[in-house]
């Protein structure tokens, strides 16, 4: 199983709102994924400050980041801990593998946070404060782990490039002979998770200069496996799935947003519902909404 | 008049519960549905159930003798392996409708998606657009009725299901043939369209079924295994 959701605003009447349509959303796909969750959220001013550097960390308390890097700001939210700085992305990832070499940085980039734990997805968007969270594109995930351990670092979303997000409902079955490709390219992995490959592989192709659609039609050649996908970047938000379509997806889109979920409970929560353009995304399409 | 119950003050269980009872009212309309799964699953009397917005999964799964109209559209399984009755979708469904069905009609005014009639058994679906990829996928009984278009695979490894199609194939799945439409299948056609309140000309569909091909292993595929 898994739940997906995602919301990315045109309106931006509701950025105030993002957190709270988010929570709502991720309430409905608790029963898909009970054992973890995670979301990232783009433009909210507390957790990214804009033109400041962000990255989200496990393993670490905000005193801990803050003592350990000098002149930056950090945020508890859960086991997650979201530290900014003014400061080059780089440099501060720079800074953090220095101080803090036994930290798994799990997001970086600017405008966006990632915050993931385990347990109750309901119980978690509490302890992340998320309703109150502002901005313009949110996605989230529910976990119902089968490629490897419920930690906070196996759930989603897989953030592995500046701003970039994937989040995976399904299971990458040639993810062990892409890893070693990917290794042997210099790709440096974080754990044995099927999805952080999917990621991994997303963010070389964008890094080797292909845009999003290119970068998902050639997962979908490279991939085989079940898999519906939500990726997001600090300007794009975008929805494929594989040949055999059997993971659930479900896109809604009104003039004032786009959303995507794995069943249509998720997106029943969101104003204007009754007059959204609702469609199951085809297999092998990609879809590509930009900011 | 029919017997209200709104889904934001009635859990589905309890609405479920009501429709098995014996001796309960006949005539039903379901509000606020919101996407819950298994809305008016297992119904064994000739009730008339109307649902007011989008179901979620397996909606009017298992039916029997009843009519189960859903205003809106239906999240993955509708109507399956139902026995009976009618099962009508005004909006869209989703993957797998009337997966495994023995019997009943269900008609879905919009598309269908994935593996519609997935081992159908026996029911009939008449879909007024689109079905997607592997639609009547190992259908054993009954018959498919597509006024759209039909997805990659239409038909693979059928058995003895009829399927009918106005629209274009993409690709027909492993043992899946068009056949000739004689004068019992457009009387067939034309009973299934009328049933399922359609006006669309039979003449203007096409038949396919089985080659059957695939019933007896062949011993020149002996070296594949």
């Amino acid at each position: 199983m898994c739940g997906i959701v995602g919301l990315h605003l045109r309106e931006p009447s509701l950025e105030p709102r993002l957190g709270e349509l988010l929570t709502a959303m991720l309430g409905q796909v608790v029963e898909r994924g009970p054992d973890s969750a995670g979301v990232a959220v783009y433009g909210d001013p507390r957790l990214s400050p804009p033109g400041r550097a962000v990255v989200s960390l496990l393993g670490v308390t905000p005193a801990e980041a803050e003592a350990a890097l000098p002149g930056a700001v950090a945020v508890a939210a859960d086991v997650t801990t979201v530290v900014h700085a003014d400061l080059p992305v780089a440099d501060l990832l720079a800074a953090v593998a220095d101080a803090l070499p036994h930290v798994t940085v799990i997001g970086s980039g600017t405008n966006m946070a990632v915050l993931k734990g385990t347990g109750n997805p309901v119980e978690l968007a509490d302890a992340f404060g998320l309703a109150a969270v502002t901005g313009w594109q949110g996605v989230g995930h529910t976990r119902m782990a089968t490629e490897s351990a419920v930690t906070p670092e196996g759930a989603h979303p897989f953030s592995v490039g500046p701003g970039q997000c994937l989040v995976h409902n399904g299971s990458f079955a040639n993810h062990a002979t892409i890893r070693r490709e990917l290794r042997a390219q210099g790709v440096e992995f974080a754990s044995e998770n099927d999805s952080e490959v999917g990621a991994r592989f997303v963010s070389h192709q964008l890094e080797q200069g292909a845009d999003l659609e290119k970068a998902l039609q050639l997962l979908c050649e490279r991939f085989d496996g079940f898999y519906t996908l939500l990726v997001s970047t600090g300007d794009s938000f975008a929805v494929v799935r594989d040949a055999i379509a059997c993971k659930p997806a479900l896109v809604a889109e009104t003039d004032a947003w786009v959303a995507m979920a794995s069943e249509y409970r998720a997106l029943d929560v969101l104003p204007g519902i009754e007059n959204a353009r609702i469609f199951e995304p085809e297999p092998e399409e990609v879809y590509v909404w930009r900011r | 008049m029919a017997t209200l119950i709104d889904l934001v003050e009635t859990p589905v269980r309890e609405l479920n519960q009501a429709l098995h009872t014996p001796g309960g009212a006949d005539v039903w309309r379901i509000l606020n549905p919101r996407g819950a799964h298994a809305v008016a699953c297992g119904i064994r009397e000739g009730l008339a159930v109307d649902i007011e917005g989008h179901v979620g999964y397996y909606c009017a799964g298992m039916n029997q003798r009843a009519t189960v109209t859903v205003h809106g559209n239906a999240g993955t399984g509708v109507a399956e392996n139902m026995m009976s009755g009618t099962v009508r979708v005004r909006g869209n469904a989703s993957q797998s409708a009337g997966a495994t069905g023995h019997g009943g009609l269900l008609a879905i005014d919009g598309d269908a998606s994935a593996r519609c009639g997935i081992s159908m058994k026996g029911v009939d679906i008449v879909v007024g657009g689109d079905v997607g990829h592997m639609s009547a996928f190992m259908g054993q009984a009954g018959r498919l009725v597509v006024c759209g278009d039909a997805g990659d695979a239409l038909g693979d490894s059928l058995y003895e299901a009829r399927i009918y199609v106005r629209g274009s194939v993409k690709s027909l799945g492993a043992d899946c043939v068009e056949k000739e439409m004689r004068d019992e299948h457009l009387a067939e056609l034309a009973e299934l369209l009328k049933a399922a309140e359609r006006d669309e000309d039979p003449a203007d569909f096409r038949r396919y079924g089985s080659a059957r091909t695939l019933y007896h292993f062949k011993v020149d595929n002996l070296t594949a295994y």
